[in-house]
């Protein structure tokens, strides 16, 4: 193999090109600018976005992610730069989203001497990171950054952070690039155990009423497939989490819908009417379980997932498939007897019958004069041909925009969902764009979560994304003042808010944009918005006090959830 | 019910790991009754041995998140009827209670413990053994004012009769290599 002399900062450009990177999301700063400068001759071969936040340079990279399927990556400088990434990265964290986050750091000799713009970034970010790992040696380099691709894009992924200090980064190496391929502490996925597979299959066959939930496993994956054929030939309803959502299509016949505190009825009464549950990729979070206590009580649990610390964590498994959910999944189809169980299936559709009348039409359809979310987002699916990529923030819009807005591809839906992050949507949604330059990119954003990240806009305006955002604009921090009207007494306590004029805030950033007040304009509003060539704002105004039902109260079990207050 | 558990880390040499192990804890509030840390049989890599009280549920969740931690080989607990284990102590006593009387070495030779050092103001007393037998030395010894006392963290072996470290790693190499 070939070697070249080059400094470290130009090493770790040429070390993410072997990577096969062509987005870089990041902002500049003073520990960072020898790779800043190092990349300034790469600009034919790597595009960096310069987000107006570390925050949202973070997001970013994690829309790209979740879409490309590829790990994102993003650089900052040090000190306040690496700090910023914080909340994107415990992000990618909990919602399993792989990073490679590059921080300059000060030069080796300043560590540790509260020196301009240093901070522990490595010690800090322990918690929220797969891996981290500081180079204070151009060599390093190399190793460091083949080993952050390899440990953030395998077994499970996650974020990584490589904290490279400045005389790492001006200092030099004979460059040559190697993938890493294992390391010997890290066992990335587990074989999947054929007798566990029998073992499951069993259960399965004797099944009466079984129903599989499926999570983000399915999705990372890409076992969408195998997925479909397990419950086409099992004939076993699915339904999805949060971060499961667009894995199967939305019209599929066994696709019943959404589990958890704002799911669809059915999934969550008949998960304690279920005498087995298949749970793939999803790792039982709270807002999918309810009361643990009362979970899944009638059923025996077949757990099939990728990171053994899962296994039992939340919900015992009577049977746990340890490994990549494309294998387990194409060997337990293959172990299973073909099936079908229509009047099982048929529960879930009366199900969706009473959550249709009582609150879908109503929201969907609305006879009131005040806008809803709702149909927003049905307009919205429907104009875009349920073919587009729905990015979502944090709170009532999110729940609503997973509800309705239907599916036909995987890898469609970029949203927070362990961690919940208000300011997620419109910097995710920018990377959503770069990890899928041909595909339409609807941003779903409420008024709050929006302010939190506004700032985007410019990076949107600076790189002509053709990104659609629609704000649903309800004057509120709705998703916690539906919680004081129902749990805290009506107690508004600081959710009202006063919002700037939107529409001449994005004008000022040079996107273009029309507010909707009136349901006569929506639809028009939504086409119009479609058909502009370029980054388009839609502000709707919605009905001020407007609730997301059904709703699996805190504390209560899955099958008290409620579809009124 | 909450029981102390040795908790057993193989792990690679890198910085940073104590922290990622010990912040295991931390974050489910449990805490650590003691943590010894050196270099195994094999170069390079170390051992952790780390006592909690905590429940058998609450340990094998943490023994799992350990394990997860990229830079670790192997993570084990065991209750302490499974393993063999010793903690040493330090003592220091003045000298002058070693000549006024025959007490302190009629404690030292019943406790089985030992004299490391004497001077002129004090003797330093070393007594290995589990955490009741050093305590009971303590009380002992403290009619005579203890003048330092430290403690040991835990170390501990398992009842198998070999170290199954290098096998593992051969294992662990040849599975990895299968993998791909």
């Amino acid at each position: 193999m070939t070697t070249q002399k080059v400094t470290g900062s130009k090493a770790l450009i040429l070390s993410l090109l072997e990577e096969g990177v062509d987005t870089i999301f990041g902002y500049p700063g003073g520990a960072i600018m020898p790779i800043y400068d190092a990349l300034y001759d790469f600009d034919k071969k790597v595009k960096h976005i310069l987000t107006r936040h570390e925050q949202g340079a973070v997001h970013a990279a994690e829309g790209y992610a979740r879409v490309s399927g590829k790990a994102g990556v993003c650089f900052a400088t040090s000190g306040p730069g690496a700090t910023n990434l914080m909340t994107g990265i415990a992000d990618a964290m909990i919602d399993s989203t792989p990073l490679v986050c590059i921080t300059g750091q000060v030069a080796s000799p300043l560590l540790g001497t509260d020196a301009f713009q240093e901070s522990d970034v490595v010690g800090m970010s322990i918690p929220v990171t797969k891996w981290n790992y500081q180079v204070t040696n151009a060599e390093e380099i190399p190793e460091a950054i083949a080993q952050a691709f390899y440990i953030s894009q395998s077994g499970r992924p996650g974020p990584v952070l490589i904290d490279i200090t400045k005389d790492a980064q001006f200092g030099e190496l004979d460059f040559k690039y190697e993938k890493c391929k294992k390391i010997r502490s890290y066992v990335p996925e587990t074989p999947v155990d054929p007798f566990k597979i029998k073992e499951a299959a069993e259960i399965i066959d004797a099944a009466k009423r079984p129903l599989v939930l499926f999570g983000h496993g399915v999705i990372i994956g890409n076992a969408e497939n195998e997925f479909k054929a397990f419950i086409e030939k099992t004939g076993i309803p699915a339904a999805w989490t949060l971060l499961g959502l667009s894995a199967l299509p939305s019209d599929h016949i066994l696709n019943v819908g959404m589990l958890g505190m704002h799911g669809n009825y059915g999934p969550n009464l008949l998960t304690n009417e279920a005498d087995v549950v298949i749970a793939v990729g999803m790792r039982f979070d709270d807002r999918v379980t309810g009361k643990v206590s009362e979970y899944a009580s009638k059923a025996k649990i077949i757990h099939l997932e990728i990171d053994p610390a899962e296994i039992d964590k939340i919900i015992k498994a009577d049977v746990a498939v340890l490994g990549n959910s494309k294998k387990s999944l194409k060997m337990l189809t293959d172990n299973v007897n073909k099936n079908s169980h229509n009047d099982w299936v048929a529960r879930f559709r009366d199900c969706d019958y009473t959550e249709n009348e009582k609150i879908i039409q109503n929201e969907l359809f609305p006879e009131k004069p005040g806008l809803t979310m709702g149909e927003v987002i049905r307009i919205t699916g429907d104009k875009t041909n349920h073919e587009a990529i729905l990015v979502s923030d944090v709170g009532q819009h999110q729940m609503v925009a997973s509800r309705y807005f239907k599916f036909r591809k995987s890898k469609s839906n970029v949203t927070s969902g362990g961690l919940g992050t208000m300011g997620f949507g419109l910097p995710a949604s920018v990377g959503a764009q770069f990890g899928a330059l041909d595909r339409t990119v609807v941003a779903v954003i409420g008024d709050g979560g929006f302010q939190m990240t506004i700032q985007e806009l410019g990076t949107i305006a600076q790189n002509k994304l053709p990104i659609k955002i629609i704000i649903l604009n309800n004057n509120f921090l709705g998703m916690v003042r539906q919680w004081q009207q129902m749990f805290f007494d009506k107690r508004y306590s600081f959710t009202e808010l006063q919002n700037p004029d939107f529409i001449t805030i994005a004008k000022g950033f040079g996107v273009t944009g029309h507010k909707v007040e009136v349901r006569e304009d929506l639809e028009n509003g939504i086409q119009k918005m479609i058909d502009h060539n370029g980054p388009y704002l839609l502000e709707v105004v919605i009905e001020k006090e407007d609730n997301v039902f059904p709703m699996v109260p805190t504390g209560a079990s899955v099958s008290e959830i409620v579809l009124e207050h | 019910m909450k029981q102390e558990f040795i908790i057993t880390v193989y792990s690679e040499n890198h910085i940073g790991l104590l922290t990622r192990t010990t912040i295991v804890f931390t974050r489910r509030k449990v805490n650590i009754e003691s943590l010894t840390v050196s270099e195994s049989a094999i170069p390079g890599i170390y051992k952790f041995t780390i006592v909690v009280k905590a429940t058998r549920e609450q340990t094998i969740k943490i023994v799992g998140q350990i394990e997860k931690q990229i830079d670790v080989l192997k993570a084990f607990y065991h209750t302490n009827e499974e393993m063999i284990y010793q903690e040493i102590a330090l003592y220091k006593v003045p000298t002058k209670a070693l000549y006024e009387s025959d007490t302190v070495e009629k404690i030292v030779r019943k406790a089985g413990a030992r004299i490391l050092e004497i001077t002129r103001e004090y003797v330093v007393i070393e007594k290995t053994g589990h955490k009741y037998e050093t305590q009971e030395l303590f009380e002992e010894l403290n009619q005579f004012k203890v003048m330092q006392f430290i403690r040991s963290g835990r170390v501990a072996l398992t009842r198998d009769p070999i170290e199954r470290l290098s096998e593992f790693l051969k294992e662990r190499d040849a599975f990895l290599d299968a993998l791909d």
